[in-house]
């Protein structure tokens, strides 16, 4: 019968480390190419309502943001419960769009200039007075295009 | 080496953020000019879709009350306008690259809210109207060119932008419904 001998110790062979930093490199570049820093902080709640029609924001350098909402809690007792407008990080009132949107153009080149888009991420609660009034003051602005920001759903349950 | 990139890989890890952002697009009117002479040309009211959404977020249509769950459906057929009825919007006859002579809609869509309405139920409106539309266009780019209307070049998608064009118009807005 045949037996199995023994013959020393048996390493296992240890897995090679040397393509480590290579992985490490490509995973790397990867993050580093689909990163878009946050530019601002939001200081509303702004829960978006749902749709099923929303298309996907391809120029993201384009943009400018409109947040519209309650003011986050910490800031309830300065600016109470009231929807306000946040434009870059500050609270602002309908009156600053106009400077708000020159500024944002102002940052673009000139080719871009006709396709800047305002995106408007409101709180599904706000009412469409201020809505009306933000967006009068966008036709005053002259930034005509304009996005509703949603969330992408397949069927839209209505809270009414 | 590998602690330098593991270092930089894990700073880009903690601020990525993946979100995409996904919306309805649209088109607001520019200002008229007050010293233009006002385009006059009135619109046919049979032509003219007019869907309203009051302060208690109450949906009506041509002065009725409906169903949000009903909105779509209603839209699709004031659209298609398939009998041709008198009081559905008129046909067009335009020539069209790809379509050549044929019978378009004229169909409006003219949608008002009040001060008091909820912006979430606004967008849901808009939402369906928009859908209804689409829905037309994707059919019509299946039947005519055999792919979705995503994957249509631009000017196919032109074409069949302007077979079902169908503005949704949001009216000037008006000081009603406060408090």
């Amino acid at each position: 019968m045949a037996r199995f001998v023994k013959t020393g110790e048996k390493q296992v062979a240890a897995i090679s480390t040397a393509s480590l930093p290579d992985i490490v490199f490509i995973t790397l570049f990867f993050f580093m190419a689909i990163t878009t820093l946050r530019e601002t902080d939001v200081l509303v709640t702004v829960r978006i309502p749902e749709a099923t029609e929303g298309k996907i924001l391809e120029k993201k350098s384009l943009a400018s943001f409109i947040y519209i909402g309650e003011p986050l809690e910490t800031f309830q007792t300065m600016y109470g419960t009231e929807p306000k407008i946040q434009l870059n990080d500050t609270f602002k009132e309908i009156v600053d769009i106009q400077d708000f949107i020159a500024q944002e153009r102002e940052q673009l080149n000139e080719a871009d200039k006709t396709k800047m888009l305002v995106v408007l991420k409101i709180d599904e609660n706000t009412k469409m007075g201020v809505v009306t009034d933000v967006k009068q003051a966008l036709r005053r602005a002259s930034a005509l295009k304009i996005m509703y920001a949603n969330v992408n759903v397949d069927k839209i349950t209505l809270h009414q | 080496m590998a602690d330098i990139a593991f270092l930089l890989l894990i700073f880009f890890l903690a601020v990525t953020t993946l979100d995409t952002d996904t919306g309805l697009m649209r088109q607001l009117p520019a200002i008229p000019d007050p010293n233009m002479p006002q385009d006059v040309n009135k619109i046919n009211d049979r032509n003219i879709l007019e869907v309203k959404v009051n302060k208690d977020n109450l949906l009506l249509v041509e002065g009725e009350l409906t169903q949000f769950s009903q909105l779509r459906e209603i839209t699709h057929r004031f659209i298609v306008n398939a009998q041709n009825s008198p009081d559905m919007p008129e046909k067009e006859l335009v020539s069209l690259p790809y379509f050549g002579d044929v019978e378009v809609t004229k169909a409006v869509i003219s949608l008002q809210n009040d001060i008091g309405t909820k912006y979430g139920v606004y967008i849901a409106v808009q939402n369906e109207l928009i859908a209804a539309r689409n829905s037309l266009r994707e059919s019509l780019a299946v039947e005519t060119f055999g792919v979705p209307y995503d994957k249509l070049d631009e000017e196919k998608k032109g074409a069949v932008d302007d077979f079902y064009k169908v503005p949704i118009s949001e009216a000037e807005p008006k000081r009603i419904g406060e408090n």
